[in-house]
């Protein structure tokens, strides 16, 4: 493409984009209902004033979002292991790893939350944390171990077999193998997928609030409810997209690189 | 002459599809062997097989005196013993040259670091490859690559090479440099077991050539009878196919 070409396309993209946003704000601002919606969802004095809590609030959602990824990374590459592990003697090992996968990944995460949330503090066992947080972040990663660990079982499959029987001919055992040779490319492939799936995970830690939890999600539920106004919500979701752009593009500049380096590799 | 490696009446198959149908083969310490035979005659299976990279159906295989096929034989240990290089190189791309190298004697024999990286040094450099030993394998030429592979199993001092079509993935202006490395552990004494297309190759390198047709060793004797007055006619249809090909 050439110099002058790039830049008719940049304008054209940019007229067009100019074009179709005056023509839905316009749409929007003069739909019959409008001024009412203006004051019940993008108040400014009530965005002002819901803001700093709902802030504080999301600082739980990222802490929730940082220690369940932690455990979903270590818990869903066992479980891809397992899954990996060849032979008659592995099979019910394997067969635990299925079961789980399917279970987790079939049951809406809302009802695992509610499950766990409202069930397990009710048994009173001895030395078991009461708190719905707590149980949150257990329900996200029970049930994003499930997800991730197919995303690490995809990786594994992608690495051809003669990658293991280079190793294990040199006399690797398999343990070997798979920690120096096969999860190390595998793990490399994947990085894409598994923040995609965080992307995901950051924004289910609203589902916690349910609960009870104090979040972004429920602090926004409670100044509404106080206020009679909506814009809290618009508040907590500006804090989430907030979020998730920066890891959204991260990612995609990750697939990429990655796609640029294996065609510079490749030919 | 003692026997390195013993091959009897070794049999498999894959499915229905049984590819050594009784095979035996010795070769003996310092002995260079070449098989040659057409694709689908079992030769790169006979190669895995001598690794125990797969199981076999029945038969016994010894190396050096020891039943490696036996029960309770731990396959680890044979297989450091027994080097392999790959038609595909098979080298891990996410570790250098030297990373490729280390690996295994680091891991399998617990060479220490700095004397792995002496060691892989040395043969690195002894086969030309020495400024090569922080690059990324797919920074290499298949020349190159096939040669750290080669430098790769050295490293882990084995008794036996088993080479399976280590030039046919090469472009031809590569293949020479790949060869020149062979035949330097031939004249080292490194017994080897050989599945070759390079017949002119396998004149000059071999001091037997056998040749492998459906899963059996119809024919063997030296070079220069094999490969220029076979006995079998399966081998001279063989040879001939070759001939009009170019190949010899």
């Amino acid at each position: 493409m050439s110099g002058g070409e790039g830049r008719r396309a940049v304008t054209v993209a940019l007229l067009s984009t100019i074009v179709f946003f005056t023509l839905l704000g316009f749409a929007i601002t003069h739909a019959p209902g409008w001024p009412e919606v203006k004051r019940t969802f993008f108040d400014r004095h009530q965005l002002a004033q819901s803001m700093p809590e709902i802030a504080h609030a999301f600082l739980l959602n990222v802490k929730m979002f940082c220690i369940a990824e932690v455990f979903i990374l270590v818990f869903a590459l066992l479980l891809a292991v397992v899954r990996s592990l060849p032979g008659p003697v592995f099979f019910p090992l394997r067969a635990l790893g299925i079961a789980y996968a399917d279970f987790f990944r079939g049951v809406p995460t809302i009802l695992v939350i509610a499950l766990l949330g409202f069930g397990a503090p009710a048994l009173q066992l001895k030395h078991v944390p009461l708190s719905t947080t707590f149980w949150g972040i257990v329900a996200l990663v029970l049930v994003y171990t499930a997800y991730v660990s197919e995303v690490y079982r995809a990786g594994i499959e992608s690495v051809h077999p003669s990658q293991d029987s280079a190793a294990r001919s040199l006399g690797l055992t398999h343990w070997q193998s798979l920690r120096k040779v096969v999860l190390p490319q595998a793990v490399r492939r994947v990085i894409p997928p598994l923040l995609n799936d965080f992307i995901g995970l950051q924004k289910d830690t609203a589902l916690v609030g349910f609960l009870g939890s104090v979040e972004a999600f429920k602090q926004s539920q409670i100044d509404a409810a106080a206020t009679f106004n909506y814009t809290p919500f618009v508040a907590a979701a500006v804090l989430f997209v907030a979020l998730t752009i920066p890891l959204a593009r991260f990612t995609d500049w990750l697939v990429l690189r990655d796609r640029r380096r294996r065609q510079a590799a490749g030919i | 002459m003692s026997e390195a490696l013993a091959v009897h009446g070794l049999r498999k198959s894959f499915g229905q599809l049984e590819v050594l149908r009784g095979v035996d083969l010795a070769v003996a310490e310092h002995e260079v062997v070449c098989l040659i035979g057409a694709s689908g005659s079992g030769k790169s299976t006979l190669l895995r097989c001598v690794n125990l990279l797969e199981p076999i159906d029945e038969g016994r295989i010894v190396v050096e005196g020891e039943e490696i096929t036996a029960r309770g034989v731990n396959v680890n240990k044979v297989r450091r013993r027994i080097g392999i290089v790959f038609q595909a190189f098979n080298l891990f791309p996410h570790m250098s040259v030297l990373g490729n190298v280390t690996l295994a004697p680091t891991l399998a024999l617990h060479t220490p670091r700095a004397q792995a990286e002496a060691e892989a040094t040395a043969l690195l450099d002894r086969f030309g490859l020495g400024d090569k030993r922080n690059d990324y394998p797919d920074r290499l030429s298949g020349g190159q690559q096939q040669r750290v592979a080669i430098v790769r199993a050295l490293a882990m001092r084995p008794d036996l090479m088993l080479l399976d079509e280590v030039t046919s993935a090469l472009d031809p202006e590569l293949v020479a440099e790949v060869l020149e490395v062979i035949r330097e552990l031939a004249a080292g004494g490194m017994t080897m077991l050989i599945a070759t297309h390079e017949m002119t190759f396998a004149r000059d390198i071999a001091d037997r050539v056998c040749f492998l047709d459906e899963g059996v060793i119809l024919e063997q004797g030296p070079p220069a009878q094999i490969l220029s007055e076979p006995k079998e006619p399966r081998t001279q249809q063989f040879l001939q196919r070759i001939i009009e090909a170019g190949r010899l």
